[in-house]
């Protein structure tokens, strides 16, 4: 049942996208096709279950035992840059068809700060390893919804009348702000 | 405190560095390096026209797959393909360039109105309406997706009709598959003869809807001698190379034959005219007397 409360909790009420405001930038920018948010979506979801465990193994091995963590930040994402560097090494020589459908968005994860915020999120909220396993998948699923939701509105935007000063970034902050109140009605669903 | 964190930080580094490096060796992925030089060989317009994903995805075919042809690239032409050829020691072979053309005459057609539309101004969402604000379901609804699409600016509307220009026209068929009404199409620059109408309907039904339309009396499918005139779907089909191949000694009868005005000759030196002479922005009327012989 805590595991279930916890998927609905990531998914819907503290939304890494809509609810904690961080990822934003894929969020925005790969957000215009459904195909192309799908992959995004995708290929956050597999870094960051990889980097939550990583880092997680990390902090427990590393970090505590030489009382390293108020470097926590600086080293996270010293340790998910290399590991994106080094998953994409990885696929491109044993995965290749999954590297080409990840494309460009594996690369571009290095910067996402979703990522790296699951990752600290997990550290401040004293899981375990498996919930926080589980958190990192929740979390991320919570972010392919969201994305894709987006796309699927800005699809439609693509056939609308819009104002030109409107068109584009600006009517896709407003739709981020809406769908992030939609999403509020969520709160208190799960105490 | 410093030393520890700089001690450790650049440690992080250097450990992260190696094994990044040595990574880098273990699970290196031999590239052809005749990749790069395709790819730079190719105009990385990436329109799709190659049928393949992009510039990148075309090169790595035409290297890898002795099936692919090194002459697919249309943005980039003959010059193009004889490079790509020399690259992959490929046959560069004598593929007919193609243009993109339109199979209507709307305006001068007359078609029906069926309604006036003040829609979202695109042929997609017109044609939902009821299959568009035309009297004719096949007709070109004159909104410009295809002129949206085309990558090369090689399209315009004039009075509610698309227009092609030949010479800036890649034949990349991005608009062919654009358009809702299908009434574009890839054409050899060499064709002799066209429809100028892409109706399914039968002869009552456009005679009732446009005054040019093609009605599908068959005439032209029996006077052509070299038998290269088809009904596919009640639209008349040429077979273009079929009819190059005849030449011009069947006279033209099937234009001739056609009580519609609707078969026409093209003329070859203004489909294919010099690419640096400025496009000719013909008005509707005398854009088919120009492509008339």
């Amino acid at each position: 049942m805590e595991i279930f409360l916890l998927f609905i909790s990531a998914i819907f009420v503290n939304n890494i996208l809509l609810a904690q405001y961080l990822g934003n930038c894929p969020y925005l920018g790969c957000s215009k096709e459904k195909g192309v948010a799908i992959g995004m979506g995708a290929a956050v979801l597999f870094v960051t279950v990889l980097a939550t465990v990583i880092t997680f193994l990390f902090q427990k091995y590393v970090m505590v035992p030489f009382h390293l963590q108020y470097l926590q930040t600086i080293f996270f994402i010293l340790v998910i840059a290399a590991l994106v560097q080094f998953v994409e090494m990885f696929l491109k020589k044993m995965v290749p068809p999954l590297y080409k459908s990840l494309g460009i968005f594996l690369p571009l994860i290095t910067t996402n700060c979703a990522v790296l915020g699951v990752a600290i999120l997990v550290q401040r909220l004293e899981f375990d390893l498996v919930t926080a396993t589980l958190y990192s998948i929740a979390a991320s699923l919570g972010f392919l919804l969201a994305i894709v939701l987006m796309a699927g509105i800005r699809e439609r935007f693509a056939v609308t009348r819009i104002p030109r000063s409107m068109q584009g970034v600006p009517s896709g902050l407003i739709m981020a702000g809406i769908m992030s109140l939609a999403f509020l009605a969520f709160k208190g669903m799960i105490a | 405190m410093i030393i520890e964190s700089v001690v450790s930080l650049f440690g992080l580094g250097f450990v992260s560095a190696s094994v990044l490096s040595v990574a880098s060796k273990l699970l290196a992925v031999e590239e052809d390096p005749r990749l790069e030089v395709v790819v730079e060989a190719l105009p990385g317009a990436n329109c799709g026209g190659c049928g393949f994903a992009g510039c990148e995805a075309y090169a790595a075919a035409v290297i890898n797959d002795p099936s692919t042809p090194p002459n697919k690239c249309c943005a980039g032409g003959p010059d193009v393909a004889k490079r790509i050829a020399e690259l992959t020691g490929k046959a560069a072979g004598d593929a007919d360039p193609m243009v993109a053309f339109r199979r209507c005459v709307k305006v001068e057609g007359k078609v029906a109105k069926k309604f006036d539309y003040f829609g979202i101004q695109s042929c997609a969402a017109a044609k939902l309406v009821q299959d568009g604000p035309d009297a004719c379901k096949y007709s070109c609804l004159g909104f410009g997706d295809c002129v949206r699409a085309c990558p090369f600016d090689a399209m315009w509307i004039e009075g509610d009709l698309v227009h092609i220009s030949p010479e800036k026209c890649t034949s990349c068929g991005t608009c062919v598959r654009t358009c809702p009404n299908s009434i574009l199409e890839l054409i050899p620059r060499r064709s002799r003869v066209m429809v100028f109408c892409s109706s399914q309907d039968k002869g009552k039904a456009v005679k009732d809807v446009c005054e040019a339309g093609c009605i599908s009396c068959g005439a032209c499918i029996k006077k052509c001698p070299a038998q290269c005139i088809t009904m596919v779907d009640e639209r008349i089909h040429i077979d273009h190379k079929a009819c190059l191949a005849y030449g011009p000694s069947c006279g033209e009868a099937c234009v001739e034959k056609c009580p519609r005005d609707i078969l026409r000759c093209l003329n070859p030196d203004m489909i294919s005219a010099a690419p640096d002479t400025e496009p000719a922005r013909y008005p509707d009327e005398s854009h088919v007397a120009d492509l008339q012989a």
